[in-house]
C-alpha cells in the first residue's frame, strides 16, 4: 500500500456521470482525481449514437444551463439535430442529436485533461476506504493508494460486468473492456446494498453493404438549434438516418431460435429496462405486431460502423446477421460487431441522501447506471449533481438539491432516492408532474442562477443569460402597457397579421395570447424592438400558456409547503404507533428529508402523513418548552 | 392547510338542529354567498348568532338558520370559522353542505377540523393523539369502504370511465415519448369522442347523485326469497322494532313492497321482492323481471330461506345469484325442528353471515338488526359520520372530476397542444381513482409498456 497522493475529490469512472463530475468538482475549486479504466474510452458511448429525445433532451438543456459540459460537447459532435414533438406542445417538445461517437469521446478526453487542478488517470479501482463511516479514499489494483475527502462513484456498467450473447458470455465492461471484479466486495463491505441490473445494444453493421434505396431518410432540421445555450455553432454538416422495418421472416427467425437467446435461455440473472427492449422481447411480449421500425444511425463520419437502433439482441452472432437480412435494405449486411446484453452490479438509490451523498457514509456519493438508471444523459444529470455537493461538502455549504418543480434532473433524482427502482431508470417526460414549467427553452431560466450560486456557470455564460431574461421581463411589461384601440390603422394591421378585429381596445400582451400571433408578427407590425429568435419564442410560450402556467405554479405553492416541512434527523418513526406498519417500516429505512418526501414514498397514505405532522408540531412544542 | 374544509358536525340522523361548520381562509366568503340576512354575514358581529337563509344560486331557500362567524385565531380551529345551524333533516343539510363545496370549500377528512385546531395551537398534545387514532381509525375504515366498493356499482361504473380515460392518457403520453416509435397518432376527433363519452357518464353520475344517494334516499335493501319463507312477515317485523316509520308505499306491481325505515338515523329502504324463478305467468314475469332490478340496485341482499323444509333447486339459484354480492343470509323458522344445517350453508355460501332467525318468534332478530347497523355504519355510531362523509367526499371528488373533464373535452375541441390537454386529463384520473382506491404510482408509465411497442 503507497499513499501516492491526497485529493479532494476522486471520482471513480471516466463515462458520462464521471466526466461531468469530476468537471464540476474541480471547476468549483477541488483537487479532483478522474480514474477510468482505460484512458481510450473517456466519455465513450458504448450504445446509441444520439445524445436528448424526449426528457433526455430536456435534461441535457438543464445540466447545460447549470454549467455542465455535456451539451457543449454534443453540439459540437453533433452531425444531425432534429427538434422532436414540434406538434405536440413547447412543454414536451425536445432537442435530439446524432453524435459522431468517436468525436465526442475525443472532444469529452480533450476538456477534461485539459480541466486544471484535473488529474485523469487509467486505474483499476478495488476498493474503498472507509473509516469511522466516513471515505477515506481509494485503492488501485496496484496497491497505489488515493486519499480521498470524498469519493464518486461513477461506475457505469463496469462493476462485475458480464457480456452475452448466444453461447458467448465473459467477464467485461461494454465493449469488451476490463470488467471491475473486485470493487464490488469492497462495497458489500462497507454495508452497500446492490442490485444486478441489465441493459444491451444492437448489432453494427458495415454502412457500404447497405442498400439504402430500399429504406427511407430521415433528415435534420434545417433550422440550426444547439443543445447549449452558448454553443458558438451556427452552421453544421448533417447526415441521415434511415428507417426500415422487420417482417414476418424476420420474426420467424428470432422465434425459432430464442432458446439460444441469453434473455429467454435463462442465463441472465440482471433486471432489463422495458425502456430498451431487446427484439426478442418486442417479438414475443406483442406477437400480434407483424413489423417492428428499426433506424439506420451512423456512428459517425469517419467510420463505416452503423448502428442499427431498435434490434438490440443477445441472439447468437450468426443468427443476428441472419434476422437482420430479411430486412429491407439489409440483404445483404455485413455485421462489424455483434450486439450484446450485459449485466452489471448497481447500488440501491434508496440509500442516497436527494445530495447523492450516501446516508450512513460520509463522503461517499454516487451517479449514474452505479445508480440503477440508464441513458448517457441521466447519468450526466446525477454526475454533475455529485460533483457539486462533494464540492459544496467540502466548502461547507449545503448541498444543491433542485426540486421536482426545478427540473427534471430534480424529479429524476427525487424518484431515485425516494421510490427507488426496480429496473434501468429512463427519464420519461410523464414522470414530471409540472412538465408545463419545466420546458427545454426555459431551463437557463429555471437554472443558470442556480448554476451561478454555485461557482459553475462563467461570466460569459451569465451575462447572455442576464441579457435574455432582462428583455423578456421588460417585454412583457412594455407589452403590457401598449394599448391598442380598435383604429382603423390598428385593425388593418391586424388583420393583415392574419387575425379578426378588435371589438374594443386591447394591450399587446392580450393580443398576444391569440394562437395567430406571434411576437415576430407584432414586432413587424407595429414596430417593436426587434429580439433574439429564441428571447421571442420564449416570450410567445410564456404569453400563450399563461393559464396553464399559472395553473401549475399554484400546485407547486401547495406542495412545497410540504417539502419545507422537514423531518428531523433523529424522529423514532417505531415509537409512532399510530402510523401502519408499512409506512413505519419504509420511513425507518428510508429517512425521507420532509413531509414532502415521505408522502411520495409509496405505503405512506395521507393518514399516514397526518400523522407525522402532529409529531412534527408537538415536537416543535416541547422544543419550545425546554 | 391554505384551503377552506366544511362538514356536518354534527352526528347523522334525525335531530333538532343540524351544524354545518366551515374552516378556512375563505370560510366568510363563502358562507356569505349562500346566507341572506338582514345584511351581509361580513358586517355582523363577530362571534354572535344571526338569523337568516341559506340560499341556492338561483335564490331559492333551502333552509331557515342561525350562522355566527369566528374570526381567527379565537376559533375552534384558529382559522376563521362559519357554523351554521340549520334544521336537522338530512336534505337540508346535505344540500347546504353541498353550496359549501360549490362555492369553494373542500369536504373535511375526517378528524381534519381537530387536525387543524392541533396544528394551529388550539388544543394540547392528549386530545391531539385521541384524534390521530381517529384519523387512522376511520381511513383504515374508508380503505375497508373503498374495497366493498369494489364490487358496487358506482366503482364499476367510475371504473369503466377510468379506463377509457387512462386509455386515452396512455396513449397520448405514449406518443409524447417515444415521437419516433410505430405509434398510431392520437386525433383529436378520437380524444374529443373519448373525452365526450367519459363526460356524458359521468354526468349521468353526477345526477343520480349515486354517491350521496344512502344519505338522502336510504341504504337500499332487497328481501329475496321463494313464496311463503316470510318475506312479508320479516319486512313487518324489522318495521315494528322501528318507530320511524317514513312511509309505507306498495309497489308498482303486486309484486314489490317499498318500506322506509331508520335505524339509529340510519336511513333504509327495504323492498320486499317477488321470488326470482322461472315462470310462464306474463304478468308475473314483469314482477319477477322487476325483483332483478331491485336485487341489482340494492347494496344488500337479505335472503331469507326456509330452515324447516330442506333447500330447493329455488333457494340454492337464489343463494347463488346473491353470491358475488354483499348479502346476508337467515334461515328462518328456528321455532320449528332445523332440517337446514345452518353451518354447512355458511360454508357452502361464502363468508358472509348466516344465521338461523323465527320471524315469528323473534328469536334471532337482535343479531339481524345488528348486522344491519354494523353493515351499514361500522361499529358505532359515531362511525355514521364516517360513512357519511365518505359518501359526500366522493361526490365532491365527482363534481371536481366532472369539472376538470368537462374543460378537457374543451380543449380537445380547440386542438390544444397534447401538453395541455393532458393536466386537466390526469388530475381526472387521480380525483377518480381517490373514489375507487385505484390511484397507482407510475401506472401510466406502466401502460406504456404494457400497450406499446417502444424503445430502442
Amino acid at each position: 500500500m503507497i499513499v501516492v497522493d491526497h485529493y479532494d475529490v476522486v471520482v471513480v469512472g471516466a463515462g458520462h456521470a464521471g466526466c461531468e463530475a469530476a468537471l464540476a468538482a474541480a471547476r468549483m475549486g477541488q483537487k479532483t482525481l478522474l480514474a477510468t479504466l482505460s484512458m481510450d474510452n473517456i466519455a465513450l458511448m458504448p450504445c446509441n449514437p444520439s445524445v436528448g429525445g424526449p426528457a433526455k433532451g430536456h435534461l441535457v438543456r438543464e445540466i447545460d444551463a447549470l454549467g455542465g459540459q455535456m451539451g457543449i460537447s454534443a453540439d459540437e459532435a453533433c452531425i444531425q439535430m432534429r427538434m422532436l414533438n414540434t406538434g405536440k406542445g413547447y412543454a414536451v417538445q425536445a432537442l435530439r442529436a446524432q453524435a459522431d461517437k468517436p468525436l465526442y469521446h475525443t472532444i469529452m478526453k480533450e476538456v477534461v485533461e485539459n480541466q486544471e487542478r484535473l488529474d485523469v488517470k487509467q486505474l483499476m479501482i478495488d476498493k474503498l476506504l472507509i473509516k469511522n463511516g466516513a471515505v477515506q479514499g481509494v485503492e488501485a489494483e496496484t496497491g497505489e493508494v488515493f486519499e480521498a475527502d470524498c469519493v464518486i462513484l461513477a461506475t457505469g456498467t463496469y462493476l462485475r460486468g458480464r457480456i452475452l450473447y448466444g453461447e458467448v458470455a465473459y467477464m467485461a465492461g461494454p465493449n469488451g473492456q476490463r470488467s471491475a471484479l473486485k470493487l464490488t466486495d469492497s462495497l458489500k463491505q462497507a454495508g452497500l446494498d446492490l442490485m444486478r441490473f441489465k441493459t444491451g445494444t444492437p448489432a453494427r453493421i458495415d454502412r457500404r453493404s447497405i442498400d439504402f434505396s430500399r429504406t427511407e431518410p430521415q433528415y435534420g432540421d434545417e433550422t440550426l438549434r444547439n443543445f447549449s445555450f452558448i454553443s458558438p455553432i451556427t452552421h453544421r454538416e448533417q447526415v441521415p438516418c434511415y428507417l426500415t422495418y422487420t417482417n414476418p421472416r424476420t420474426h420467424k427467425i428470432i422465434r425459432d431460435n430464442l432458446n439460444r437467446s441469453c434473455m429467454f435461455n435463462g442465463t441472465i440473472e440482471g433486471v432489463g429496462p422495458r425502456y430498451c427492449p431487446s427484439i426478442e422481447s418486442k417479438i414475443v411480449r406483442f406477437a400480434n405486431k407483424d413489423r417492428h421500425q428499426l433506424f439506420l444511425e451512423p456512428e459517425g463520419l469517419r467510420t463505416n460502423e452503423v448502428y442499427v437502433q431498435g434490434m438490440s439482441s443477445s441472439l447468437p452472432a450468426e443468427i443476428q446477421v441472419a434476422f437482420m437480412q430479411t430486412i429491407p435494405g439489409l440483404e445483404h449486411c455485413r455485421m462489424m460487431r455483434a450486439g450484446y446484453a450485459i449485466e452489471y452490479d448497481c447500488l440501491d438509490p434508496l440509500q442516497l441522501k436527494a445530495s447523492l451523498e450516501h446516508k450512513q457514509i460520509s463522503g461517499l456519493f454516487s451517479a449514474g447506471q452505479s445508480n440503477g438508471t440508464s441513458g448517457y444523459e441521466e447519468a450526466a444529470a446525477q454526475g454533475l449533481i455529485a460533483g457539486i455537493n462533494a464540492a459544496r461538502k467540502l466548502q461547507g455549504k449545503p448541498p444543491l438539491i433542485l426540486g421536482r418543480s426545478d427540473a427534471y434532473i430534480g424529479v429524476l433524482i427525487d424518484d431515485l432516492v425516494t421510490k427507488g427502482t426496480q429496473e434501468p431508470y429512463r427519464m420519461m417526460t410523464s414522470r414530471a408532474e409540472y412538465r408545463l414549467l419545466l420546458r427545454q427553452d426555459n431551463a437557463d431560466l429555471r437554472l443558470t442562477q442556480k448554476g451561478r450560486d454555485v461557482g459553475l456557470v462563467t461570466d460569459e455564460r451569465y451575462a447572455a443569460f442576464t441579457e435574455k431574461r432582462d428583455a423578456i421581463e421588460r417585454t412583457l411589461f412594455d407589452l403590457s402597457r401598449r394599448n391598442l384601440a380598435p383604429s382603423e390603422e390598428n385593425q388593418a394591421r391586424i388583420v393583415a397579421m392574419g387575425s379578426v378585429p378588435l371589438k374594443s381596445s386591447i394591450n399587446m400582451l392580450d393580443l398576444l395570447r391569440r394562437p395567430e400571433i406571434t411576437y415576430e408578427k407584432l414586432q413587424r407590425a407595429f414596430d417593436l424592438p426587434p429580439l433574439p429568435a429564441v428571447t421571442a419564442d420564449e416570450i410567445n410560450v410564456q404569453v400563450k400558456y399563461k393559464g396553464y402556467i399559472d395553473k401549475q405554479k399554484q400546485e407547486v405553492e401547495r406542495a412545497l409547503k410540504l417539502e419545507n416541512k422537514l423531518l428531523p434527523d433523529d424522529i423514532d418513526y417505531t415509537q409512532m404507533h399510530e402510523l401502519s406498519s408499512e409506512a413505519m417500516e419504509k420511513l425507518s429505512k428510508q429517512r425521507p428529508l420532509s413531509i414532502g418526501q415521505a408522502s411520495r414514498i409509496s405505503g405512506v397514505s395521507p393518514a399516514d402523513i397526518s400523522v407525522l405532522m402532529i409529531y412534527l408540531e408537538a415536537g416543535r412544542r416541547k422544543g419550545e418548552e425546554a | 392547510m391554505d384551503d377552506t374544509i366544511s362538514a356536518i358536525a354534527t352526528a347523522l340522523g334525525v335531530g333538532a338542529i343540524g351544524v354545518i361548520r366551515i374552516s378556512g381562509p375563505e370560510a366568510l366568503q363563502i358562507a356569505g354567498s349562500i346566507f341572506r340576512g338582514r345584511t351581509l354575514l361580513s358586517r355582523e358581529r363577530a362571534r354572535y348568532m344571526t338569523y337568516g337563509h341559506i340560499v341556492d344560486d338561483q335564490d331559492g331557500i333551502i333552509d331557515e338558520v342561525l350562522a355566527v362567524y369566528m374570526p381567527g385565531p379565537h376559533s375552534y380551529t384558529g382559522e376563521d370559522v362559519v357554523e351554521i345551524q340549520c334544521h336537522g333533516g338530512r336534505e337540508a343539510l346535505q344540500e347546504i353542505l353541498r353550496l359549501t363545496f360549490a362555492h369553494g370549500a373542500r369536504m373535511a377528512e375526517p378528524g381534519e377540523f381537530t387536525k387543524r385546531a392541533f396544528l394551529n395551537g388550539r388544543i394540547d398534545l392528549a386530545e391531539a393523539e385521541a384524534v390521530m387514532d381517529i384519523i387512522t381509525a376511520k381511513s383504515r375504515r374508508a380503505l375497508m369502504a373503498a374495497n366493498r366498493g369494489h364490487r358496487g356499482a358506482l366503482s364499476r361504473k367510475i371504473r369503466t370511465i377510468r379506463t377509457s380515460l387512462r386509455q386515452l392518457i396512455v396513449h397520448l403520453e405514449a406518443v409524447i415519448d417515444y415521437p419516433e416509435d410505430d405509434i398510431e397518432e392520437v386525433t383529436y376527433d378520437h380524444a374529443a369522442a373519448v373525452l365526450r363519452q367519459c363526460c356524458d357518464d359521468l354526468e349521468a353520475l353526477v345526477r343520480e347523485g349515486a354517491t350521496g344517494r344512502i344519505l338522502r334516499e336510504g341504504l337500499r335493501i332487497a328481501i329475496v326469497g321463494r313464496p311463503n319463507v316470510g318475506k312479508s312477515s320479516l319486512l313487518n317485523r324489522l318495521l315494528q322494532a322501528d318507530r320511524a316509520i317514513v312511509s309505507s308505499i306498495p309497489g308498482t306491481t303486486r309484486d314489490v313492497i317499498e318500506e322506509q325505515m331508520t335505524l339509529d338515523g340510519i336511513p333504509l329502504v327495504l323492498t320486499d321482492t317477488a321470488g326470482l324463478r322461472k315462470t310462464d305467468d306474463y304478468v308475473e314475469q314483469i314482477g319477477v323481471e322487476r325483483s332483478r332490478t331491485i336485487l341489482e340496485n340494492a347494496e344488500l341482499a337479505l335472503v331469507l330461506v326456509d330452515g324447516s323444509r330442506p333447500l330447493t333447486e329455488e333457494d340454492r339459484a337464489l343463494l347463488n345469484g346473491v353470491r358475488e354480492r354483499p348479502h346476508l343470509i337467515l334461515v328462518n323458522k328456528a321455532d320449528l325442528p332445523a332440517v337446514v344445517d345452518v353451518a354447512a350453508l355458511q360454508e357452502e355460501y361464502g363468508k358472509s353471515c348466516c344465521f338461523p332467525v323465527s320471524v315469528r318468534t323473534g328469536e334471532g332478530m337482535d343479531r339481524a338488526s345488528d348486522f344491519l347497523k354494523h353493515f351499514v355504519c361500522g361499529e358505532g355510531t359515531d362511525e355514521a359520520l364516517g360513512t357519511m362523509t365518505q359518501n359526500a367526499r366522493q361526490q365532491t371528488l365527482l363534481q371536481s372530476a366532472l369539472g376538470h373533464l368537462k374543460a378537457s373535452l374543451a380543449d380537445a375541441e380547440q386542438q390544444l397542444p397534447y401538453d395541455c390537454l393532458t393536466i386537466d386529463l390526469t388530475e381526472i384520473l387521480h380525483e377518480l381513482g381517490e373514489i375507487t382506491g385505484e390511484d397507482v404510482p407510475d401506472e401510466i408509465i406502466n401502460e406504456i409498456f404494457a400497450q406499446f411497442c417502444v424503445g430502442k
